[in-house]
Order: C-alpha cells, then sequence, then structure tokens
C-alpha cells in the first residue's frame, strides 16, 4: 500500500469521480450546478474544467427530467452518475426513481436493466430546516430493485462510486451533509469498496451498537467514552442500507445480546424499525434486553440549533441508550 | 412510371393492412377481456390507428420508440409479433415482458421499443435519456416518444420539452391528442388547447397534424423524423385523433356525447384510406383473413404458453450480476 494522504471526505468522493470518468468514457456527471458552480457541496469542484461541459453537465432545475434522462442513457449503454442537491429534492423525482428505475428490470422480464448511480446529499445538523434536512434513504430502502449506499468513511466515499458503476442495478448513494469536511488518512492507491456488507468499525462484548452515514462518527466517540467505564461496545456501520447484511448484524447480535440502533431517520416505518424486526425474527433468543432506539425525534427539522440538536441523535443519547441496555445505570 | 404507382399502391394496402391488424387485434382482445382470459387495465387504441401506422414509418430499426399504457398498436407496428404481445396479455412466460407487465408494460429491446409506460408523462423523460445517450455517441438516431394531451399538464412535459431542446436532443415528440385524459375534455383542463403551439414556444418545430389521416401522419412524421436525424433538435407533431372506444374496459363512458363519437367515427381512418384508395372488397377480404390468421395464431400460442413458477416470482428484481447475489 501506497504513503496515506490527508484528505477530506468531499475530495475523495470527488476523486472517486475522477477516477470513474477516466477509467470509463461512458461515465458522465449530470446534476444541477455540477458544472460551473462546481457542485452544490463543491464536490465536482474542477471536474468541468478537467472533462468538458459534454460529460460534467449542468441541468436545469428539472429533478424529474434529468433523473429520468439518467435512465434513459443508462438503458442506452451510458454509465451517467446523476447528482441531485438533496434528498427532499429527489421527492420531484421519485416517479422515475420508482415507477422506472426500479420497475423496469422486472416489468421487462429481465431486458431493460438500469446501470444508474444517484448519489445526493442527506441528513441534518447545519440548520438547515425542514426542506434540506431530512434523512428519507430508509424510505428508499423500502423499494425493491434499488441499492441504497451511504458511505461514512473516507474509504467508502472514495471507493463506492466505481462499485456503484459496476452493479448492473440502479445505486443510489447518500452522503451525509456533516461529513464533507470530515478528514483523515486515506491510501492513494484505494481502491473499490464492497457495497454487499456491512462492516464492523470497532469490535466489542458488550453491546452492539449499529449505525450508518452520519451516525457512525456519534456511535464511535459513544463506544469510545463507555469503554473507559469498562463497557465494549461493538459499532456496526451497515454500509449498505438495501439489501442489508443480516449476517454480520446476527453475528454480533449473538455474541453480545444487545442491541442499540442509531438511525437518523423517523422512528416510526424507519430502517431502525426494520432491523429490530429481522433481528426479532432471526435472534430472538440470543438477546438479552430489549432492543434499544436512537432515532430522530417525529418532528420536521427545525432551524434553531438548539431544537435542532434535541431533534437528531446525539452522542449522549446513544451513552444512555447503551446504558439501559446493558443494565448501567438505567 | 406505373411500376411507382404500383409502389406507391402496395405501400398504401400495407398502411391499410396495419391499421387492420391493431382494430382486428384489439377486437379480439376486448372478446378475450369479456371471457376473462385478459385481465387488468386494457386501453384500447381503436381509432387512433393512423396515428401509430403513419408516425412509425419514418423510424429505422436502429431508432427507438418510448410509447404509453395506450401502445398495443405501436408494438405491433413496430413488429413485436402479435404473439408475444397476447401471449404478454394472458400473463405468460411466452410473453414480449415475460408476463411481468402486461397490455401496459409491452416491452422488447431487440426492436428498441422501451415501453409500455403507465404513469403519464413518465416516457418523457426516459425519451430524453435515450436520446442523450446516442447524441453523446454521435449516433444518428430518432427515438419516437408517444404520449397523449393528458401529459401535456405534467411538469414533466414541459421539463423534457425545454431539456431536449436546450440540449438538442434527437427526439421526435408525438403527442396522441384524442381530446380527453381519461374522462377530462382537453378544454376542462387547460387554458390554451394548441398544443402544437405550445410546444413551439420551447423553440422547436411544432406541427398540428390530422391524426385520422395515415398519409399525413406518415408525411409529416417522416419529414419531421428526417430533420430530426440530420441534428436539428427535437420536433413536435400534434396529432389530432380520437379513440372510439371508452379510456378503458372499466369505463362507462359517461363524459361524451353520443354524436360526437358518431361525428369522429365517419372519419374511421380504415375506411378513409380504403375509399381513398379504391379498396376493393374482394382486396379487403383477402388482407383481413391474413390478419385473421395473424391473431388466430396468436392466441394459440398464447393458449400454450407456460405460466411462470410461482418459485421465480422474485427473478429480474435485481440483475444476476449484482453484488452479493441480490437482495433482499
Amino acid at each position: 500500500m501506497n504513503e496515506p494522504v490527508k484528505t477530506t471526505y468531499r475530495e475523495a468522493m470527488r476523486e472517486a469521480l475522477r477516477e470513474a470518468l477516466r477509467r470509463d468514457d461512458r461515465v458522465f456527471l449530470m446534476g444541477e450546478d455540477v458544472g460551473r458552480y462546481g457542485g452544490c457541496f463543491a464536490v465536482s469542484l474542477g471536474l468541468l474544467e478537467e472533462f468538458g461541459p459534454d460529460r460534467i453537465r449542468d441541468t436545469p432545475l428539472s429533478e424529474s427530467a434529468f433523473v429520468g434522462a439518467g435512465i434513459g442513457a443508462a438503458i442506452a449503454g451510458m454509465r451517467p452518475i446523476v447528482e441531485i442537491m438533496t434528498v427532499n429534492f429527489s421527492l420531484l423525482a421519485l416517479d422515475q426513481i420508482l415507477n422506472n428505475a426500479a420497475t423496469l428490470l422486472h416489468m421487462s422480464g429481465g431486458q431493460i436493466g438500469v446501470p444508474l448511480v444517484i448519489r445526493m446529499t442527506t441528513g441534518a445538523g447545519r440548520q438547515l430546516a425542514a426542506q434540506h434536512s431530512h434523512s428519507l434513504e430508509g424510505w428508499y430502502a423500502h423499494i425493491p430493485g434499488l441499492r441504497i449506499v451511504a458511505p461514512a468513511t473516507l474509504d467508502d466515499a472514495r471507493g463506492m462510486l466505481w462499485a456503484a458503476l459496476e452493479d448492473p442495478d440502479p445505486v443510489l448513494i447518500f452522503e451525509h451533509g456533516g461529513l464533507y469536511n470530515t478528514s483523515g488518512e486515506l491510501a492513494t492507491d484505494a481502491g473499490t469498496a464492497d457495497i454487499a456488507r456491512a462492516a464492523v468499525r470497532r469490535p466489542g462484548s458488550h453491546v452492539s451498537v449499529i449505525a450508518y452515514g452520519g451516525t457512525l462518527g456519534k456511535a464511535l466517540m459513544a463506544a469510545e467514552e463507555l469503554s473507559s467505564d469498562g463497557i465494549e461496545a461493538e459499532v456496526i456501520d451497515l454500509r449498505t442500507l438495501r439489501p442489508l447484511d443480516d449476517e454480520t448484524i446476527m453475528d454480533s447480535v449473538r455474541r453480545t445480546h444487545r442491541v442499540v440502533l442509531v438511525d437518523e431517520g423517523w422512528r416510526s416505518g424507519s430502517l431502525s424499525a426494520e432491523i429490530t424486526a429481522r433481528i426479532v425474527e432471526q435472534a430472538f433468543y440470543d438477546l438479552d434486553s430489549p432492543i434499544e432506539r436512537v432515532c430522530t425525534a417525529e418532528v420536521p427539522i427545525p432551524y434553531a440549533k438548539h431544537l435542532e440538536d434535541a431533534a437528531i441523535p446525539q452522542v449522549e443519547d446513544v451513552l444512555a441508550a447503551v446504558r439501559r441496555a446493558v443494565g448501567d445505570g438505567g | 412510371m406505373t411500376r411507382a404507382k404500383n409502389a406507391l399502391a402496395e405501400h398504401r394496402r400495407e398502411l391499410l393492412r396495419q391499421m387492420l391488424r391493431i382494430r382486428r387485434f384489439e377486437e379480439k382482445c376486448v372478446e378475450l377481456y369479456s371471457a376473462a382470459k385478459i385481465r387488468g387495465f386494457l386501453h384500447l387504441y381503436i381509432g387512433e390507428e393512423a396515428v401509430a401506422v403513419g408516425a412509425l414509418q419514418a423510424l429505422t430499426p436502429g431508432d427507438k420508440v418510448v410509447s404509453t399504457y395506450r401502445e398495443h398498436g405501436h408494438a405491433l407496428v413496430r413488429g413485436i409479433p402479435a404473439s408475444s404481445i397476447m401471449a404478454e396479455m394472458y400473463g405468460r412466460m411466452n410473453g414480449c415482458s415475460h408476463g411481468r407487465g402486461g397490455s401496459m408494460h409491452l416491452f422488447d429491446t431487440e426492436r428498441r421499443f422501451y415501453g409500455g409506460n403507465a404513469i403519464v408523462g413518465g416516457g418523457l423523460p426516459l425519451a430524453i435519456g435515450l436520446a442523450l445517450a446516442d447524441r453523446m455517441r454521435g449516433e444518428q438516431r430518432v427515438t419516437a416518444c408517444f404520449f397523449g394531451d393528458g401529459a401535456v399538464a405534467e411538469g414533466e412535459f414541459h421539463e423534457c420539452l425545454n431539456l431536449a431542446a436546450l440540449w438538442e436532443l434527437p427526439v421526435l415528440f408525438c403527442c396522441e391528442n384524442n381530446l380527453y385524459a381519461m374522462g377530462t375534455a382537453l378544454a376542462i383542463e387547460h387554458k390554451q388547447t394548441d398544443l402544437a403551439m405550445r410546444a413551439s414556444t420551447y423553440e422547436m418545430p411544432a406541427w398540428p397534424v390530422d391524426g385520422m389521416d395515415v398519409l399525413a401522419v406518415e408525411e409529416t412524421a417522416s419529414h419531421a423524423a428526417e430533420a430530426v436525424r440530420e441534428g436539428g433538435g427535437p420536433h413536435f407533431l400534434e396529432l389530432r385523433t380520437y379513440r372510439f372506444r371508452a379510456h378503458s374496459m372499466y369505463d362507462p363512458d359517461r363524459y361524451r356525447d353520443r354524436a360526437e363519437i358518431e361525428e369522429w367515427k365517419r372519419r374511421d381512418p380504415i375506411d378513409a384510406l380504403v375509399r381513398r384508395e379504391k379498396i376493393s372488397s374482394d382486396e379487403m377480404t383477402v388482407i383481413d383473413k391474413e390478419v385473421a390468421g395473424e391473431i388466430s395464431d396468436a392466441i394459440e400460442f398464447a393458449e400454450a404458453g407456460e405460466l411462470e413458477p410461482v418459485e421465480s416470482l422474485t427473478r429480474f428484481v435485481y440483475s444476476p450480476g449484482s453484488p452479493g447475489g441480490g437482495p433482499p
């Protein structure tokens, strides 16, 4: 492995885009402000100059048209990457994502695959209020025909895109807005990431803390603090929200017997609810305590900082949930 | 001279035969629906045959077609065998969508027929993308996109016309204006009912065409498709037509005046061509017999088709190459 370099999540994602555009001339990026502006979150900054306006394609504010155009181009043999500014805006393209991208292969009896990649920002924590902050990836994970991934680390930001482009079916990549500035070290030859499996980010034996995307960092911080109290939490990064990697989840649960789920989605009808159900179905007799869930309060995300902080999962919430689960101070 | 004349007569006889194929195929579908052989929604194209037959003459095998849930006509003219369309309606494995789509979702990639879209306006973005791929690769292809007047009220319509014009995409927009969005008349839905005029505001050539006249449709579509193929950007045809039957088999058709329907039936595109070309009743009998044979063969094929084993229910949800072997 080459010497690691210091980089950010944003730069890792940009490098992934650059590599994909260089490796495969069928790849192109399209979306609102991806070119001249450099991307709403500056992910694609500089790519227009390098690859030109044909492959770094600014679109009108027409989510349905450009997502559908991505589907059509993918069917016709291209490898489009469509960027949607935020998951809230993706609702304007929901018809194309659900009624076309997710269904065409099945509806056509296997004739029409849609090798499309859609990237979008998700999540709260930046005081952007109720139309720019939601975590709806759990909704998308409800839909058969889609693959849903949530890179939480630099390696995944760098490696998931190429894997998604190689997938013959549509892949939605959810990038938590709070992660773009996270920095760390990444090998210069960091390669493709697996998009089928969850990962154990921290081994532990007392409790399984299951998180993804924007909540992984909080789960790891909580685990560090718990460790000083003698509680060893195993932290699982789901990475792929559909299909869920039941094997990795159940393997951990069977060893720790206690579960805390950390999900920035709303609790009702959520991804955390689905995982809870699967654990109950597959590992009920391995549990020593009720499953704990740390989710976003059932409220549109508010603007004021103290209210937003109170609405979304925080490290203290994870700590309290783990302590309840292990029966320590609960 | 005589040879050219004969060729022309031969071609027009073929247009007639294609329209009759659609008409008789769908009349048979009604019978089969009543006999519960076909279920689900069944939207008939009867009355609108000149549109599909005329417009699709303009395409080459390498061109692409995107259609709506009222697409039996487009599918038949594009060359999907009547047998595999019928088998699809029977829900059999030998159907053109493997029994997964039914009447509203006919697909055939070999003939570049990309559905069968049952969301009004939902096919337009797809057509834009197919055309974008052709344009990016420098291929001189046309994507014909069929949709109804109802789609003009959808946001996707306006997004797509703008994008197609902006990026100069090789799309031939074929708006089948049959005057009703299901049960709601055009004038009840739109302040401005001149659809070609509205399309022209997106800076693309747009023409209204008599959709009951197969020769007029063919001529205009050929002209437009040629311009699209030559790099002239998207073109728009408003094909003014009428469906003689109700919206679907569930529709009691309470919203249309009987006199209006009768008035349009007097403009039946099949009768019009027969009169114009002076096709004799003997000749009609020959064509009808040929078409009837094709349809009875199709039914036989569908009846003989196997049902997909239920164990294969989740087949085609993910591709065989899906990482991890495919969800859930």
